[in-house]
């Protein structure tokens, strides 16, 4: 599969998806030094996800975190201070101390949307985030992300369907790491593929190898670019696997260790280097260099934060209402007249297309339709798709059949070969 | 001037909100084409068209949800729940996400979520709830639910142009029934000031809703019997004008609430801990109160008709209190 990144592209990725990791691993230790106030949510082994779905968006475009996806939070600009210090509940944090973990945003500059505990709750906001700047003529695109688990709650089936009936620009990014905190998927979902569920909402969806980035990243700019077409909410499922706990509380002895070692071998860093390395696009000295600069940036961020003094006490009451303090304003892409009498107006009549005929009946003859109140601007009718990639089957298990399916599949893609893996 | 009814009034402020401010939309199920199933809305589709009016799927989830994300990019979206009862359904999303959004990371919500409430017409226990007590305990948002179409058109406004998640309910049993003088043109009721509907020298009655009208009956009978009831129709419950409470009841010395929601946990309950705390010396007697059983809302008119406070009821608790 050949990819338009330019080498500077690459090494971005690269870049940000050493930061995330980097930056996870110190939260561990801080964890386990006491320093963090609740939880410590891992993405290792998903990192390519965050960083290469977040990666195909434009600066103004929309994205809603869900915990995993520190990766995506730093693509769209946010440092690891903003980490650190959300983490660790410090005043300078960007919640100050309101709220911890990648709960926190950022309304007018980076387009980010806080999320909150509640699974699912992202998607219909995340849909409404679509409607809006395609009222206001922003030409958006919005992504967020659900696991497997969180795919089964009433609000990503809402969310969804509204963003099906929409025609909203909304890319869900559903991360099928194998668990939803004890429970394995097929526990959660009675389906081999998730991406499957894009069906009954008449939407498109894609599978990918959440592993590799490169591909990652190509599915979701493709994504990305039907969705700016004006076609419609995409769900791309990736397959990976969540490689720690559910938190850092968690040693996750209910995962089979053979499990661990089959993905850690598709360990996502490690390919994309090798990646790198085969194809000329670094050398030693380029990867020392980036990681030097990665722990320099680190050290100072963690310092910051350590350094940073907790909320004071007389804050806690303060906020709970925006008396004034911020500003609501929508931003204009398109002339309001465009949305005012009598341009807007529009005559109150449902065209029903063919009564509801059963497929295969001829339809009656309807009558000369009148001005049917369609969603403007016209977005064109796209086919419902149903997932046209080659489902990318990732075996458990070391039988004849997963291998031969291991083998063929490495070789129609040579690029997901790594010296490790070939035993 | 022109006499309206409640419904037309709510419906005037929809129509003038969206022809001042195009970001202004509408979503609900049913609100388009249709124009509502109380059709608060009719007409609305005609004018502004169907970017700004959205007919929805049953998904009220989906509606709060979109409603928020709407209004991050700086527009002011108004859900209509079809009766206020599915506001249930989307609990969390009005709750943990809408609520919290200012508190939690500075984001402004400024929605408007507005619906059909209220008992007296035979709707049953799905039908008829006054949920309100759910979302007055929720910091964050504010909570409206007034007793005339002027209030309803002027606090209607106010909650479209507020900055904060405001939840407006609409009692159904006053649509229609009662009309009045409304000044035409732009006007606002400010959120969180109660209206003095009635001066009186023996007891306060604090009520809101459809149940303000009860308590007006039963003042007006009472002073036949030479009883001055001061009446105190709330109009805002969250912010509660404290003010206005512990005022009228330094004047009285006695307080009686009335309320359609039920008795456990309604804001009587809480007002009465308001009157406790800010005027318990100026108290000539104990705080009572006429409210709704702690039943859901039933079914057969003679149960409703027991279930709900009447004047009689009000003006016989307003009795007992007076003569203490
Ligand atoms: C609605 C809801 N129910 C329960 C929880 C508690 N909870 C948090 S994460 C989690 C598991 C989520 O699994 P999945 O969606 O697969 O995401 P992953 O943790 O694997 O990234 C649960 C049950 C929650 N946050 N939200
Ligand atoms: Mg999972």
């Amino acid at each position: 599969m050949s990819n338009e990144l330019t080498r500077e592209q690459h090494i971005e990725l690269y870049y940000y998806m050493q930061l995330n990791r980097r930056l996870e691993e110190r939260l561990g230790r801080l964890f386990r030094q006491n320093k963090i106030v609740g939880g410590v949510y891992s993405s290792l082994g998903q990192e390519a996800i965050s960083v290469g779905t977040a990666y195909a968006l434009e600066p103004r475009d929309w994205l809603a975190p869900m915990i995993r996806n520190i990766g995506a939070l730093l693509v769209k600009g946010f440092r690891p201070r903003d980490i650190f210090t959300q983490h660790m509940a410090r005043a300078t944090s960007p919640t100050h101390g309101k709220d911890g973990t990648s709960h926190f945003g950022d309304l007018k500059v980076r387009h980010v949307v806080s999320p909150i505990s509640m699974l699912g709750d992202l998607i219909p906001v995340m849909t409404g985030v679509a409607m809006a700047g395609r009222y206001l003529g922003h030409n958006i695109v919005a992504m967020t992300w659900i696991g497997d688990g969180g795919s089964s709650t009433g609000a990503f089936h809402e969310g969804l369907n509204l963003a099906a009936t929409q025609r909203a620009p909304l890319v869900l990014v559903l991360e099928n790491n194998q668990w939803a905190y004890s429970t394995p998927v097929a526990r959660q979902v009675p389906l081999r593929d998730l991406a499957d569920r894009a069906r009954a909402y008449g939407i498109s969806s894609r599978i990918v190898d959440g592993n590799d980035v490169l591909s990652v990243h190509q599915c979701a700019k493709q994504a990305v670019a039907e969705c700016r077409a004006g076609r419609g909410p995409v769900l791309i499922e990736v397959k990976t696997m969540r490689m720690q706990g559910h938190a850092q509380h968690d040693p996750a002895g209910y995962v089979p260790k053979e499990m661990f070692a089959f993905w850690k071998e598709r360990d996502p860093l490690v390919r994309f280097e090798t990646y790198l390395t085969e194809h000329h696009l670094w050398d030693p000295a380029k990867k020392e260099e980036i990681d030097a600069r990665i722990e320099s940036e680190l050290d100072a961020d963690q310092k910051f934060a350590e350094d940073s003094p907790m909320p004071s006490p007389e804050t806690a009451e303060q906020g709970v209402y925006c008396e004034g303090c911020h500003a609501v304003e929508a931003e204009w892409h398109r002339p309001k007249q465009e949305v005012m009498p009598p341009a807007a107006s529009a005559e109150a009549v449902w065209k029903v297309k063919d009564f509801g005929a059963l497929r295969g009946e001829k339809p009656p003859a309807a009558p000369p339709a009148a001005k049917e109140p369609a969603p403007k601007p016209a977005a064109p009718q796209a086919k419902p798709e149903i997932s046209e990639a080659p489902p990318l089957r990732v075996p458990f298990g070391r039988g004849p059949k997963d291998r031969a399916f291991r083998e063929s599949h490495e070789e129609k893609h040579p690029r997901h070969k790594s010296k490790k893996r070939r035993r | 001037m022109a006499e309206i009814t409640m419904l037309e009034a709510i419906r005037e402020a929809l129509f003038e909100e969206m022809e001042r401010d195009p970001t202004v939309v509408a979503l609900g199920e049913d609100i388009g084409v249709y124009g509502g199933a109380f059709k608060v809305t009719e007409g609305l589709l005609a004018r502004f068209g169907t970017e700004r009016v959205m007919d929805t799927p049953i998904s009220e989830t989906a509606i709060v949800g979109a409603a928020c994300g709407m209004s991050y990019l700086g527009l002011r979206p108004v859900a209509e729940m079809q009766f206020i009862d599915f506001i249930a359904c989307c609990f969390n999303q009005v709750t943990n996400f809408a609520a919290k959004s200012h508190y939690r990371w500075g984001a402004p919500a400024p929605l408007v979520l507005r619906g059909p409430s209220g008992g007296g017409v035979h709707g049953g226990p799905f039908h008829s709830a006054n949920p309100e007590m759910y979302f007055v305990h929720t910091p964050g948002l504010k909570v409206v639910y007034p007793s005339t179409p002027g209030d309803a058109k002027g606090l209607l406004k106010s909650a479209i142009r507020d900055n904060n998640p405001v939840l407006f309910f609409e009692h159904k049993f006053l649509y229609r029934r009662i009309k009045e003088d409304v000044p035409a043109g732009d006007f606002t009721v400010p959120i969180g000031k109660a209206a003095l509907r009635r001066e009186g020298s023996d007891l306060t009655i604090v009520s809101y809703a459809a149940a303000a009208h009860t308590a007006l009956e039963a003042a007006q009978a009472l002073a036949k019997e030479g009883i001055q009831a001061e009446v105190l129709d709330l109009r805002t419950l969250l912010p509660l004008d404290r003010d206005a409470i512990l005022a009228s009841v330094k004047k009285t010395g006695k307080l009686l609430v009335v309320h359609e929601d039920t008795r456990t946990g309604g804001i009587a309950g809480e007002i009465s801990a308001l009157v406790c705390e800010g005027a318990f010396e100026d108290l000539d007697g104990p705080v009572a109160r006429v409210t709704a059983p702690d039943t859901p809302v039933p079914y057969a008119p003679p149960l409703e008709e027991a279930f709900l406070p009447s004047a009689e009821k009000v003006a016989a608790a307003a009795r007992e209190l007076a003569e203490y």
